[in-house]
């Protein structure tokens, strides 16, 4: 059955990917004569040797998480949700919306009301396609990339035309009620004690972040429709003969998986920009795809995915700031770990499982080769 | 750029507490990118220009996504840049975070707008330069229509369509003006096919002057006038030399003066105030060199010139689309 054992398939195919991507950008970096060690020592520093960098590693990571697992979680149903990024866009006006709507009066108030906005925004922009591809059979995969421009569309026309304060050049609108301000990192750790740099911007989202991996790997493989969406999706006759219905099964892993996008507005809108700016989610919803992707549609995995992804966009902007590195470039380096960890998977793999399957194989001719079939020698490997 | 490296040390240690005299100027690119052929190469220009002329090194960078706006400003105020320059109306509200908080630092916003003590902010009357080429435009224009192309729908983009719709209808009240926007998203400022689309509609609804306000879309806008033989307007930069003898004029928007300016002063920079470069100081303007002074006639010259006058004079009032979110001659 399983060629290799969980802990390669989770860790060491997707290190072995990394490292591989990393030495192809070393020599790119090499190549426009730079040197990969300084830019690879500025990337670490910048974003993982000390609290200023992780405040804005655990930022971007938090907006990934989201993204990841909301096509995580389409994709145990085999749906391939590409519209994280108008969900999670989506999200961010109904984010916007209750923090203007109240002056909230403390955030543990304007919290929840924000996250019930979000999600209902973005579990509603998913629901559209959803519902073409339940009863019209019109592919989940166009529509949701179509509706991307629509959200982009829908949100430009309503900074511009109405939410914008008058006479602002920004189409932006106004400042969150300081109410609504969420507590970062920092002004959470350091009352009791624990020294964090208050300039990055990372929030209390993350912690909500990591409580929706919990929960996503509580729905996924803890519940009845969990069970329901893996059967779904690993086949659908299959379900429809055991009484699931397909058409709920879309209708709701696309919703939850639109809530999740449109989640990540508390972070980006609320946490960080406290106003809800044109191209609030500057492509996270497509990063989400190559986070969910290498996560495997783990939650675990997505965690540590979007914590990868958090660190290349932090240590890209520290290397844009102190080298002379184009931010190009920062973007190939992303390429090629998407490409190594995504498209590439099967050339790590393989070999892997190869040597794997030799060792077993290996192992298994020892086994038999060992002393001459006998009462003891049989039940061994079965004691063992 | 290589003592950016140098900086690395400098920047780990939190402050840096340089003197005033020997700070170096930095320079923030917005998101579409040092090399935009338009708005922030501009900048990029009269920073150059700077360095060039007194030796002088700065600092820089470009943005690419929302949070490093804050994370850029406060990283440039603790190594000690002197003073940091920002193009974009979205460095607005990141500038009045930051601003309060490094006093001794002199911050620009080049098309933002911020109240504060220690920031000066750099605006341009794109109408009234945009209102020049609409003269132009229906002046050179043999039918009835003219067109307008912008980048992104914004604010900003409207205030230069309002403006050249203004300038048209003062000599054509009967001119039909088009205007479409390329887009809804940041890539409509880098999209010369769609941008080229356009121009092939607009040349279908009967425009045959189009004026591109859309950073690197308008390579694609005014590559297809010159192959559709109209004229095309360009924008920001000087652009009547892409194509000779097809391009009527550019408005101009001469961001790297006011960059060039602001370094310049250095230590001199008269904080807390704003300052609108218009018609009068040559801060917007239309362009007229040896690629297009056969096609701009005597008879437009004059009529150009006396409506520039009129403006400068206040005469003529120009209608800004930002003062009041709307056109009286062009509705979006």
């Amino acid at each position: 059955m399983d060629v290799m054992p969980r802990w390669a398939d989770v860790i060491l195919v997707p290190v072995i990917s990394i490292i591989l991507a990393f030495a192809i950008s070393g020599l790119v970096i090499l190549g426009i004569g730079e040197n990969p060690w300084d830019a690879l020592t500025t990337m670490v520093s910048g974003a993982l040797g000390s609290t200023y960098g992780w405040g804005y590693t655990l930022y971007y990571a938090t907006n990934f998480i989201f993204t990841g697992l909301c096509v995580a979680v389409a994709f145990h149903a085999r749906l391939f949700n590409i519209g994280g990024e108008g969900q999670a866009a989506l999200g961010g006006l109904g984010v916007a919306l209750v923090c203007l709507a109240v002056p909230w009066p403390h955030w543990a108030l304007a919290l929840p009301a924000a996250i019930l906005g979000g999600a209902l925004f973005g579990a509603f922009w998913a629901a559209i396609p959803a519902w073409a591809q339940a009863w019209r059979g019109s592919h989940i995969v166009i529509t949701t990339i179509m509706f991307n421009f629509i959200a982009a569309a829908l949100l430009n026309y309503l900074l511009v035309n109405t939410l914008k304060p008058q006479g602002s050049m920004d189409p932006a609108t106004a400042r969150f009620p300081e109410g609504a301000h969420l507590p970062t990192l920092a002004e959470m750790l350091n009352p009791i004690g624990i020294p964090f740099s208050g300039a990055g911007p990372a929030n209390v989202s993350f912690v909500i972040a990591l409580l929706a991996c919990l929960l996503v790997w509580v729905l996924i493989w803890r519940t009845r429709l969990g069970y329901e969406i893996r059967a779904y999706g690993h086949s659908e006759p299959a379900a429809v003969y055991a009484g699931i219905s397909p058409r709920k099964i879309i209708m709701l892993t696309m919703m939850i998986s639109g809530a999740l996008a449109g989640l990540m507005a508390i972070n980006n809108v609320m946490g960080e920009a406290e106003r809800l700016v044109l191209n609030s989610v500057e492509g996270a919803g497509f990063i989400g795809i190559a986070v969910a992707l290498m996560g495997r549609s783990h939650p675990l995995g997505v965690l540590l995915a979007a914590i990868l992804f958090g660190f290349l966009y932090q240590g890209g902007a520290e290397l844009a700031l102190f080298t002379s590195i184009p931010r190009e470039l920062i973007v190939v380096i992303q390429a090629l770990v998407i490409l190594f960890t995504g498209a590439l998977d099967n050339m790590v793999r393989m070999p892997i499982e190869a040597l794997f399957l030799r060792a077993r194989d290996r192992r298994a001719a020892k086994a038999s080769a060992e002393p001459p079939a006998g009462p003891e020698a049989k039940t061994e490997p079965a004691a063992r | 750029m290589t003592m950016m490296r140098t900086l690395l040390g400098a920047a780990t240690a939190t402050a840096l507490t340089a003197g005033a005299g020997l700070a170096e100027p930095a320079l923030i690119f917005d998101l579409g990118g040092k090399f935009d052929k338009s708005f922030n190469e501009s900048a990029y220009m009269g920073a150059e220009r700077w360095a060039e002329e007194t030796g002088g090194e700065y600092l820089e960078i470009e943005m690419q996504s929302e949070a490093q706006r804050e994370q850029a400003l406060r990283r440039f105020a603790e190594a000690g840049a002197n003073p940091i320059i920002t193009t974009g109306f979205a460095f607005s509200d990141p500038i009045a975070q930051v601003a309060p908080d490094y006093p001794d630092t002199d911050f620009v916003t080049i098309d933002g707008y911020v109240d504060a003590p220690n920031v000066l902010t750099i605006g341009f009357a794109e109408h009234q330069g945009s209102y020049l080429v609409g003269v132009l435009a229906a002046m050179a224009s043999e039918g009835d229509t003219v067109g307008f192309i912008g980048g992104m729908d914004v604010p900003l983009i409207r205030k230069f369509a309002c403006g050249y719709a203004q300038g048209v209808k003062a000599v054509n009240p009967d001119a039909t003006v088009i205007s479409n926007m390329t887009g809804t998203t940041p890539a409509a400022w880098n999209d010369p096919v769609t941008g080229s689309e356009l121009t092939r509609a607009q040349i279908g609804q009967g425009a045959d002057v189009i004026y591109a306000a859309a950073g690197g879309t308008g390579v694609g806008i005014l590559q297809t006038a010159a192959d559709e033989d109209i004229l095309s307007i360009g924008v920001d930069s000087n652009q009547n030399y892409l194509h000779p003898g097809q391009v009527l004029t550019s408005m101009t928007k001469r961001v790297d003066n006011a960059v060039y300016d602001v370094m310049m002063s250095g230590d001199d920079l008269e904080t807390g105030t704003v300052q609108i470069l218009g018609l009068a100081d040559d801060g917007v303007g239309y362009a007229v060199d040896e690629y297009n002074e056969e096609m701009i006639t005597e008879e437009m010259a004059a009529r150009v010139e006396e409506a520039k006058a009129n403006i400068i004079s206040g005469d003529v009032e120009v209608h800004d689309y930002t003062s009041d979110d709307s056109c009286p001659d062009l509705s979006f």
